[in-house]
């Protein structure tokens, strides 16, 4: 005989304030199988939870109901609770009349009324629920980083100091990501390069790093402490081994028409090419879009002067397959197309430049060795104007609703950087708000208006066109109540950020979460901001949404350290409540196997003594490792064999009758 | 704010069906705008007068007359305010005011033509002379 006890969270305020708690501790009173029910004010807190297991042993309950919050957020605090004091943990049944109850209503009496139902539905499982126990799995000591830019390499290396192994995925052929192209960062002004690349170079070096480059994840399968990853790494036509990195190849393609990617397109590359001098790996790979040889067969120079026979025309993808234990997503960003925003004329107007460009163009190994140079007649611009929040802030459909966070202070550092090489030059910037929360960061930007003298104009620019070689520029100034026109040399856009295209994509491999906007959800936004909501799957920098260059690593560092106390485990308790299939009832169908997103159902033939005689049937049977406790089986099946332990059809059944009673 | 002035801008809002709430004062609207110097009252300023309920001074502004309607912060704003539909509920609303008649109902006999359409006359009530 079940005896039940159900315990009534206030939840301070958040649930008692429209739910009359008393009153649903006494209606459960009266359900089947309680035998004790009361309220208190935190049930989550150190004395709630200690009067839970003081009331399990003191009225021998076999079986508690916590109304309260939703699962997700103290589900495994009870579970801890009830297992304290001896009882199952899987005899503990949460009802939710926080966020599905108390949150969503406003009338006292109807919301009470609900909390009284969804506690009888909750009484009415526990009466049917079994204790279960969990069972354990083997953890692979070795994690997995998609994204090579500063939040994979710094997740790496950090992974990798623990003593684990990691491989890096990068897509593109070196590492470094979006950092590697930055010039100076900020506050410091120190200079990208000078912090990245040794960073790439450590973990090149490390051991325990193995880097894949030009290389994408294919498929993704398994689960937690054992994904099996299935990675494509693409023909450089370059053998790695055999390359010295001389470069005499990138020196000798005759086509030099292809738009240089790390340059962000303002000069041009061979076909055969290293992104930037201190690109890890130091090997030139073969853009067989504007290849001669592979465009029309003839050519092969690079092959005819490389001074170690490395290059390999007959190349081919070469699929890799590997199992890991964690995998961190690092996928990072890129800056949104300007195709919407016409009045900018960004297509039109050659001067008219992205963040990242100019970016660029300061920088001393970039397309105008640092030079400050208009991209149109490579002459100095005098008047520069920034323009802020272009396609960040906006909710009208042309942009992104978010705040891209890292443009007001890149271009106070723009603004200063050109103030510093060029005093004379005249410096504007329109801006919405210039938000500098962050450490030196409000400093950072009174400098380039009190120190440099930047033009800080409290406004947006409509309009931007071309005429005798000047850029006129049409924008607002709010606090002179005026209409201003600029005539501009140069016009530096602050185009917002989004996530890398691929983001989705591996999303969907991972079954990991995405927001609207396509940056990864956090498994919790305070208190698990590093982890993805699908166990084993962390997150690090922009991937996850908007941040800067110390954000990033930081997050990287704190994605590293849960990887690490993920490995560092022997066994991972598996969920118990997963499928089985009743072999008796089983028709052997197959339906079961085609719905399961896991591949966790297989069949076999199996011999069956009935009626005195033996007959052979194929029966469907559950890997327990693999099933991560969908349910999709239990839906799918049409003999109801498949059920879910812990969540049973008859379970769920109860349930729906106690809310229709 | 006079009771007269608030039931203006509740009616202002309603016909325009903006919500000038959503305004983030970045001033694209001003920004783009082709008539700004031709107004005394600028669009960015409709948004924040008509929140406050400042309509007198925008129903006297010659800026509602100047509005090209050419819908250019209407294409542009980030936050899809819609200034120009505010400027044009404030046209209506002084288009439509009690006893701003242009044209006196006793004027009417003497002006009677058969040729004239009867419609003419009606709207002709209603006609703003600037």
């Amino acid at each position: 005989m079940p005896r039940i006890g159900v315990f009534v969270c206030w939840c301070g305020s958040n649930i008692a304030s429209t739910v009359d708690v008393k009153k649903v501790a006494e209606a459960a009173r009266d359900e089947p199988g309680v035998v004790y029910a009361t309220d208190y004010q935190y049930m989550c807190s150190e004395a709630g939870q200690s009067m839970i297991s003081k009331s399990i042993k003191d009225h021998r309950l076999t079986g508690i109901v916590v109304c309260s919050c939703s699962p997700r957020m103290h589900e495994t605090t009870f579970r801890k609770a009830a297992a304290s004091a001896g009882l199952n943990p899987y005899m503990v049944e949460i009802a939710n009349i926080r966020e599905q109850c108390s949150w969503i209503h406003k009338d006292r009496t109807e919301a009470t009324e609900k909390a009284i139902v969804l506690a009888r539905a909750a009484v009415a499982k526990l009466n049917l629920n079994n204790p279960l126990t969990a069972g354990e799995i083997p953890v692979v000591k070795r994690a997995l980083v998609i994204g090579g830019g500063i939040a994979g390499i710094q997740s790496a290396l950090d992974i990798a100091e623990a003593g684990f192994e990691v491989d890096i995925v990068e897509k593109s052929p070196t590492i470094g990501g979006k950092m590697a192209q930055l010039d100076k960062t900020f506050p410091t002004l120190d200079c990208a390069a000078c912090i990245l690349t040794p960073k790439m170079v450590d973990a090149a070096r490390n051991e325990k790093i193995n880097i894949f480059t030009y290389s994408e994840v294919e498929s993704v399968s398994g689960f937690v402490g054992n994904f099996n990853v299935r990675i494509k790494k693409k023909a450089r036509f370059v053998r790695e081994k055999l390359c010295s990195g001389c470069g005499v190849c990138t020196e000798k393609c005759p086509s030099r028409k292809a738009e240089n990617e790390f340059n962000e397109g303002l000069d041009n590359r061979g076909a055969i090419y290293i992104p930037f001098a201190q690109a890890i790996p130091n090997v030139p790979v073969i853009d067989t879009s504007s290849c001669l040889k592979f465009k029309t067969g003839k050519c092969g120079i690079c092959a005819k002067n490389c001074p170690s026979g490395a290059i390999d025309f007959e190349q081919q993808d070469e699929i890799i397959e590997r199992q890991y234990g964690a995998i961190v997503v690092a996928t990072g960003y890129k800056l949104i197309s300007l195709k919407n925003f016409d009045e900018y004329s960004y297509s039109q107007c050659p001067d008219v430049v992205t963040s990242l460009e100019f970016e660029r163009i300061m920088n001393a190994a970039g397309p105008t060795k640092g030079q400050l140079l208009r991209p149109s007649d490579k002459t100095h611009p005098h008047t520069i104007v920034f323009v802020q929040c272009v396609g960040s802030r906006d909710t009208s459909g042309r942009g992104k609703p978010y705040c891209s966070k890292v443009c007001c202070m890149y271009t106070a550092k723009h603004a200063m950087l050109v103030k510093e090489k060029y005093p004379d030059a005249e410096v504007h910037v329109f801006y919405i708000d210039v938000r500098t929360p962050g450490k030196n960061f409000e400093e950072f930007y009174r400098r380039a208006v009190e120190q440099y003298g930047v033009n800080y104009i409290k406004g947006m620019v409509g309009k931007i066109a071309e005429k005798n070689g000047k850029l006129i520029v049409q924008g607002s100034d709010l606090i002179a109540n005026e209409q201003v026109v600029i005539e501009a040399d140069m016009v530096v856009l602050a185009a917002a950020i989004e996530p890398d295209p691929s983001a989705r994509k591996i999303a969907t491999m991972l079954t990991a979460s995405i927001d609207t906007n396509n940056f990864f959800t956090e498994a919790h936004p305070k208190l698990r901001p590093v982890e993805s909501p699908t166990a084993g799957v962390f997150l690090s920098g922009v991937c996850q949404g908007p941040k800067d260059i110390p954000e990033t690593v930081a997050q990287a560092s704190a994605a590293a350290a849960k990887v690490i106390c993920l490995l560092s485990k022997e066994k991972l308790l598996s969920n118990p409540c997963v499928s089985h299939s009743d072999e008796m009832l089983c028709s052997g169908c197959s339906n079961c196997e085609k719905v399961c997103p896991y591949g966790a159902i297989s069949f076999i033939n199996k011999t069956f003594k009935f009626a005195g005689k033996f007959e052979i049937r194929r029966v469907a049977i559950v890997n327990e490792a693999i099933c991560q406790g969908c349910g999709a089986c239990t839906v799918a099946c049409p003999s109801g064999a498949m059920d879910l332990k812990g969540f049973t059809n008859k379970q769920i059944l109860a349930e729906v009758d106690a809310i229709c009673r | 704010m006079l009771v007269v002035e608030k039931v203006l801008a509740e009616d202002i809002l309603r016909i325009s069906g903006v919500n000038t709430r959503k305004c983030m004062k970045c001033g694209k609207c001003s920004a783009s705008c082709p008539a700004f110097n031709e107004m005394d009252i600028h669009p960015h300023q409709f948004v924040s007068m008509i929140e406050r309920g400042d309509i007198k001074k925008l129903i006297k502004s010659k800026s509602i007359w100047n509005c090209l309607s050419c819908m250019a912060c209407v294409e542009r704003c980030p936050k899809n305010v819609e200034p120009a539909k505010l400027i044009e509920a404030v046209r209506l609303a002084v288009i439509r005011q009690q006893g701003a008649n242009h044209l006196k109902a006793d004027k009417i006999p003497a002006l009677v033509d058969e040729r004239l359409p009867q419609q003419a006359i009606v709207s002709a009530f209603r006609k703003y002379s600037k």
